[in-house]
C-alpha cells in the first residue's frame, strides 16, 4: 500500500548523515569567498543552504505537477496524496529560500527586500501554492477535492517559468550562480566551493526524498483513519 | 437489438467516503416505462446523473444500446433527455430561446418547425415569446420536458418531475407523461407520489440504502398491494405530496 | 467539427443574448472600473509629478479587477441557476462548452474595455492609445478569460466562490500583467511595436499554452 517502514527508517537516517556531510561541508570544507568583501564572508556561507533550498522546492513542486497530471489520468487517491505532500515541502522549502535570500541580501545589497527576479518570483510560487492549499480547504467532496487541486496544481506550475521570465526581463541584480560555463561573473564560485555547493544540493535533495516519503505514508495513515471513523460512524 | 436497451452492472458511486450507490445491477428493455421510488438520499438522483453521463460511477459499467457509456459519452447523450429538480432552463430568455439554444446544442435540424411542434404540444406556443421567468411553476415544468423532448432522444429520464407542482399541474404532468410514454420510448422516472408513479409505469423499483431491494411488474400490483411494501421501504413520513 | 463549432457559438449567443437583456456583468464591471479610476485619481493626485505616468498600471490594475467580477460570474450563474447540467448534457466534448464560455467572457472584458479606455483618455487627458496598445490589450485578455474561465469552474465548485477566484487566477496572471504593462510604456514612450515582440511574444505564448491546458482539463472541472 505505501511505503514500508523499513524504508523510511533507512531514509531517515540517510538524511540525518547527509545532513552533517551538508553542515560539515557548508562551514569547513568550503574555502571563504575571496572574490567579496570580507565583511560578507561568513554570510555567503548561507549560500549552501539557500540554493538547497530553491532548488528542492523546485523539484518539490515538479513532483506535485507530475502527480496531479497522473492523478487526473488514473483517478488513484495515491497522486492526490503525492501531489498534496509534494506542495507543502514545496511551500516549506520556498520559505527557507526566501527567508535565507532576505538574510543574505541585507549584508550584501544593504536590504532584506528586493524586486529581483528570483525573490519576487519565488514570492509568487509562494502565493500560487497557498491559493493552491486555500482550494483544497474550500472543497468538501475529497474525489472533487482532488479533482480541482489537480487543475489548479498544473496551471500553477506552468505558470512559474513564465513568472521568472517576464520578472528577468523587468529588472535584474541576482546573482547568476549556475549560468554558462564560461561565466566569470564575481559571484560565480570557485572549483572548491563548487564540491561543498554540490555537496548540500545533493543532502537537500536526500532531504527533500525522505520527508516527501515521510509525508506520504502519513497521508495514507489520514486515510486509513478517516476510513475507519467511517466505519465506526465517527 | 438482442440485449436490453440499458444495462447496468455493479454500479457503485462514492462522494469520497460516503457511498450512495452499493451495487445497482438493473436491466431495462426498450419501450418500458420503469418508476424508481426510494426514500430522500437513496441515491436516486445519483443514479439518474449517472445514467445521463453528468456523475461519472466509482465501478461497474452502464450500457445504452450496448455501448459502454463510458466509451462514448459524447454519443450517448444524443440518445437521452434528462428532467431534473431544476428546469435547466434561462430565465432571462424567452420559450422560444430556451429552446432554439438546446435545438443548437443538439444540433437539430429545421429547429423552427421542431421547436413550434413541442411548445404546441405543452400547450405554450401562444407564451413563445415570454420570458421563462414569467412563467409558472407547471409551465416552467412543462418547458422543461419539452426541453428534454426536443432532439427526441429514445430514452428519458425525469427526476421527480411533478415536486413542487400544485395537484392540477402534478395531474396535467401526469397526462402529458402518459402521452409521451405509451410511444417507443423508454421512460425511467422517479417520484414520490406513489398513486401517479404506479399509474404511468409497466415496472415499479425501489432504491434504498443505495441497492435495488424491490423490483415487480406494475400490472401484477395494485396500489393497496404496494402500500405496505412501499411504506416499509420508503417510510410512511415521505409521502406527503 | 461543424458540431463542436455550433456547440460554442450556441453557448456564446445564449450568454450574450442573456447579457444584452439584464447587462448584469457589463453594469458591474463598468461601475467598477469608474470606481477605480476615481480611487487611482485621488490616491495619486498630489504624489506623482505628472498622472500620465500612471496610466500604464492604472490601465492594467482596472481591467484585472474589474474583469475577475464578469469572470465570477461565467460558471457561478450557471450553477446558481441550476443549468449547469443543461450544458454537460450537450452531446459534444466538454471543452466545447469552455469555448463558448471563454469567448463570452473575452468579449465581456473587450467591451469593458472600450469603454473604459476613452474615460482614461479624458480623465487623465492623454491621448496614449495606439494600435500597437490594442493588440496587447487584446492578447492579455485573451490570457485572462483563458485561464479565468477554467479557475471560474474551478471556483465555483467551492465554499468561498467568488472570493477565491481573484486569490487563484492573480498569481498565475502575473507575466501577462508584467507583459501588458511594460508594454504600454513602451508604446507610451514612443516605442515601435518591433522593439516590443518580447513582450507580445510572451502574450502570445500565454495565451496559446493556457488554451491548450483548458482544452485537456476542462473536462475534469466540470466532471462529479
Amino acid at each position: 500500500m505505501s511505503l514500508s517502514r523499513r524504508l523510511l527508517q533507512i531514509l531517515n537516517f540517510a538524511a540525518l548523515v547527509a545532513m552533517l556531510i551538508a553542515v560539515y561541508a557548508a562551514l569547513v570544507l568550503a574555502p571563504d569567498a575571496i572574490n567579496v568583501d570580507p565583511s560578507i564572508r561568513p554570510a555567503q556561507r548561507i549560500i549552501y543552504f539557500h540554493v538547497p533550498s530553491a532548488w528542492s522546492s523546485m523539484l518539490a513542486f515538479f513532483v506535485a505537477f507530475i502527480a496531479s497530471i497522473l492523478y487526473l489520468i488514473t483517478k488513484h487517491i495515491r497522486w492526490d496524496i503525492w501531489a498534496r505532500a509534494a506542495s507543502e515541502l514545496g511551500i516549506a522549502f520556498t520559505v527557507a529560500a526566501i527567508i535565507s535570500g532576505s538574510l543574505w541580501a541585507k549584508p550584501a545589497w544593504n536590504t532584506y527586500w528586493t524586486w529581483d527576479p528570483r525573490l519576487t518570483t519565488y514570492t509568487i510560487v509562494l502565493l500560487l501554492y497557498i491559493a493552491y492549499f486555500m482550494l483544497r480547504g474550500a472543497i468538501d467532496e475529497p474525489g472533487r477535492r482532488a479533482r480541482m487541486a489537480a487543475v489548479y496544481g498544473i496551471f500553477a506550475f506552468l505558470s512559474v517559468p513564465l513568472t521568472f521570465m517576464s520578472i528577468r526581463w523587468w529588472n535584474t541584480i541576482h546573482p547568476v550562480i549556475v549560468d554558462a560555463p564560461e561565466n566569470t561573473n564575481k559571484f560565480g564560485l570557485g572549483p572548491n566551493m563548487m564540491n561543498a555547493f554540490m555537496i548540500t544540493n545533493i543532502a537537500f535533495i536526500i532531504l527533500f526524498v525522505t520527508l516527501l516519503a515521510n509525508r506520504i505514508s502519513l497521508g495514507w495513515a489520514e486515510e486509513r483513519m478517516d476510513a475507519l471513523k467511517e466505519r465506526l460512524n465517527f | 437489438m438482442a440485449g436490453p436497451l440499458i444495462e447496468v452492472v455493479g454500479l457503485r458511486k462514492a462522494f469520497g467516503r460516503h457511498r450512495v450507490l452499493k451495487g445497482v445491477d438493473l436491466a431495462i428493455d426498450a419501450g418500458e416505462s420503469v418508476v424508481l421510488f426510494g426514500p430522500n438520499g437513496a441515491g436516486k438522483t445519483t443514479f439518474l446523473r449517472i445514467l445521463a453521463t453528468l456523475s461519472k460511477p466509482t465501478s461497474g459499467t452502464v450500457r445504452v444500446a450496448g455501448v459502454d457509456i463510458k466509451n462514448n459519452p459524447e454519443g450517448i447523450r444524443q440518445y437521452l433527455g434528462l428532467v431534473t429538480h431544476a428546469p435547466l432552463l434561462y430565465t432571462d430568455l424567452s420559450a422560444e430561446e430556451n429552446l432554439a439554444f438546446y435545438a443548437r446544442l443538439y444540433g437539430i435540424d429545421a429547429p423552427a418547425r421542431r421547436i413550434d411542434e413541442l411548445l404546441e404540444r405543452v400547450g405554450l406556443l401562444h407564451r413563445r415569446h415570454d420570458l421563462v421567468r414569467t412563467f409558472s411553476r407547471g409551465m416552467v415544468q412543462r418547458m422543461a420536458i419539452a426541453r428534454a423532448l426536443l432532439h427526441n432522444p429514445p430514452i428519458l429520464l425525469l427526476d421527480e418531475p411533478d415536486t413542487g407542482l400544485d395537484p392540477q399541474a402534478a395531474e396535467m404532468m401526469t397526462d402529458f407523461l402518459r402521452e409521451i410514454g405509451g410511444s417507443e420510448r423508454t421512460v425511467l422516472m422517479t417520484t414520490h407520489h406513489l398513486e401517479r408513479g404506479l399509474e404511468l409505469a409497466d415496472r415499479v423499483l425501489i432504491l434504498q440504502g443505495g441497492r435495488i431491494v424491490f423490483d415487480e411488474l406494475a400490472d401484477a400490483l395494485s396500489y393497496e398491494q404496494l402500500r405496505p411494501t412501499y411504506d416499509e421501504y420508503v417510510g410512511a413520513g415521505v409521502m406527503v405530496a | 467539427m461543424k458540431r463542436y463549432l455550433q456547440v460554442v457559438w450556441a453557448v456564446l449567443w445564449k450568454d450574450l443574448r442573456i447579457e444584452l437583456r439584464t447587462k448584469d456583468i457589463f453594469t458591474s464591471m463598468a461601475v467598477f472600473a469608474v470606481l477605480a479610476l476615481m480611487i487611482f485619481n485621488f490616491a495619486f493626485e498630489l504624489r506623482v509629478p505628472d498622472k500620465t505616468m500612471v496610466i500604464p498600471g492604472v490601465l492594467w490594475v482596472t481591467i484585472t479587477f474589474s474583469g475577475v467580477l464578469g469572470l465570477g460570474r461565467a460558471f457561478i450563474s450557471e450553477k446558481d441557476r441550476g443549468s449547469m447540467a443543461g450544458l454537460l448534457l450537450a452531446p459534444v466534448d466538454r471543452s466545447a462548452i469552455y469555448f463558448g464560455k471563454m469567448l463570452a467572457s473575452l468579449i465581456f472584458i473587450l467591451v469593458m474595455e472600450v469603454f473604459l479606455l476613452p474615460l482614461m483618455v479624458i480623465f487623465f487627458n492623454a491621448n496614449f492609445i495606439s494600435l500597437p496598445l490594442l493588440l496587447v490589450l487584446f492578447l492579455g485578455t485573451l490570457g485572462f478569460a483563458a485561464v479565468g474561465t477554467v479557475f471560474s469552474g474551478l471556483a465555483v465548485n467551492t465554499r468561498t466562490r467568488e472570493v477565491l477566484l481573484p486569490v487563484l487566477l492573480f498569481p498565475v496572471m502575473l507575466p501577462v500583467l508584467m507583459a501588458g504593462i511594460r508594454a504600454t510604456i513602451g508604446f507610451m514612450e514612443g516605442d515601435a511595436l518591433a522593439d516590443m515582440m518580447k513582450w507580445v511574444n510572451l502574450l502570445i505564448f500565454f495565451d496559446l499554452l493556457y488554451l491548450v491546458v483548458a482544452y485537456m482539463t476542462f473536462d475534469f472541472v466540470v466532471e462529479e
